[in-house]
């Protein structure tokens, strides 16, 4: 359950900006949680739950965005049909993970500030 | 302060960051991986489920890469014990357990604090043997130059499919216990056929530790590893590890 180490280097992250800001309060983050991130979503928000009670992060509500991972052919952008093989037999290469689909960003923090 | 008339009101700011969350275990695998390169050190992260066979694939190496003159070492993760350390050192391969506790992944900072526990420098390949788990070690980077999965035939085909993270992040699928498919209903093709749709540039190679075979394929790959990573002819073992390590 690694969701629960993430939680705290989040939590631990956004002091950091609470402290570099002088802000008075956090009114929310959002995250971004590629299908290939490797974490669970939903144990990630139970993770965060039970974290932020007693930090910075105590009345901020998370939002999620999750990301579908795609795959296409990085030559000719042929989008690899989801659960196919991750090539492109017409060009003979490997595909490429289309952005985001691997992502597990602190995307941004609504701060109350002075 | 409001900035439209200067009332003593807060406001309220959107903070624009886009990090990753893991930016801080980055941070540290980027410090070990310029250790390993600078003193010439080929590391590996072995990573697979509890029981894989990723111990018994070190010990075999010991024996089968002996030809080749490497000096080898090992970090094991253990949630508990330090087993996997004992029976690597007697195996030939000078080792220092990691015991995480809790932890189901070995992170950055974790390997990097054990470094300090083992003559690291003075190796040309150094094995990383993970916790055993197919989840969260794959978005952990270490430091290490390749990242192997070891998949044993007993745990069935389709493992690629459902830990599909994990199959992206290996460079290497070492399928271990192969001595064991005769007596099991095991398709290996269907095995190539799923690794083929969650890793882009399936590498996989197949071994017993029990009977050797695919050993040599397995050196063979190490040996292609230290090659592409500039380090073979490299005079190893000179960068010290100097400073003091995190607390
Ligand atoms: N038949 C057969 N058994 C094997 C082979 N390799 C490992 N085993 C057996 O599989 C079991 C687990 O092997 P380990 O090497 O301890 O596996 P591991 O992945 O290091 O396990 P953890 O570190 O505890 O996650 C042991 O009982 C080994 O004897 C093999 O090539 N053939
Ligand atoms: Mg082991
Ligand atoms: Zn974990
Ligand atoms: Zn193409
Ligand atoms: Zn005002
Ligand atoms: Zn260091």
């Amino acid at each position: 359950m690694h969701e629960y180490s993430l939680v705290e280097a989040l939590i631990t992250r956004v002091e950091a900006e609470v402290h570099r800001r002088k802000a008075l309060k956090v009114h929310g983050l959002s995250v971004r949680i590629g299908e290939l991130a490797g974490v669970d979503a939903g144990l990630f928000q139970t993770a965060y739950d039970t974290f932020r009670a007693g930090t910075v992060c105590a009345e901020a509500p998370l939002t999620m965005r999750r990301i579908p991972a795609s795959w296409s052919c990085p030559s000719c952008r042929a989008v690899i049909p989801r659960g196919a093989p991750l090539r492109c037999d017409a060009c003979a290469a490997p595909a490429r993970l289309d952005d985001g689909g691997d992502a597990l960003t602190l995307d941004g923090i609504d701060l109350e500030v002075p | 302060m409001c900035t439209t008339c200067g009332c003593g009101d807060t406001e309220l700011v959107p903070v624009e960051l886009h990090e990753k969350i893991l930016a801080g275990n980055d941070r540290a695998a980027r410090h070990n991986r310029e250790h390993f390169l600078e003193a010439g050190v080929l590391a590996l992260n072995l990573m697979g489920s509890p029981g894989a066979g990723k111990t018994a694939v070190l010990e075999a190496t010991a024996r089968a890469a002996a030809p080749k003159g490497w000096r080898l070492g090992a970090v094991s993760a253990d949630l508990a014990t330090d087993n996997d350390a004992v029976r690597l050192v007697k195996a030939g391969i000078p080792s220092h357990a990691i015991t995480t506790g809790q932890a189901c992944h070995l992170d950055a900072d974790l390997v990097h604090r054990s470094l300090h526990g083992i003559a690291w420098q003075r190796t040309d390949v150094f094995f990383i043997e993970n916790v055993g788990n197919l989840v969260c070690p794959a978005i952990y980077d270490l430091g290490q130059a390749a990242n192997v999965v070891v998949l044993s035939v007993t745990e069935g085909e389709d493992k690629p499919l459902k830990y599909p993270t994990m199959f992206l992040a290996a460079d290497l699928v070492v399928v271990s216990k192969c001595d064991l498919i005769p007596h099991l209903d095991f398709d290996m093709a269907a095995l190539d056929d799923a690794i083929a749709r969650v890793m882009p540039r399936p590498r996989v190679l197949k071994l017993s530790a029990r009977t050797g075979q695919g050993l040599d394929q397995w050196v063979a790959w190490i040996e292609e590893q230290r090659l592409a990573h500039g380090l073979v002819g490299k005079v190893a073992g000179l960068a010290a590890h100097v400073h003091a390590p995190k607390p």
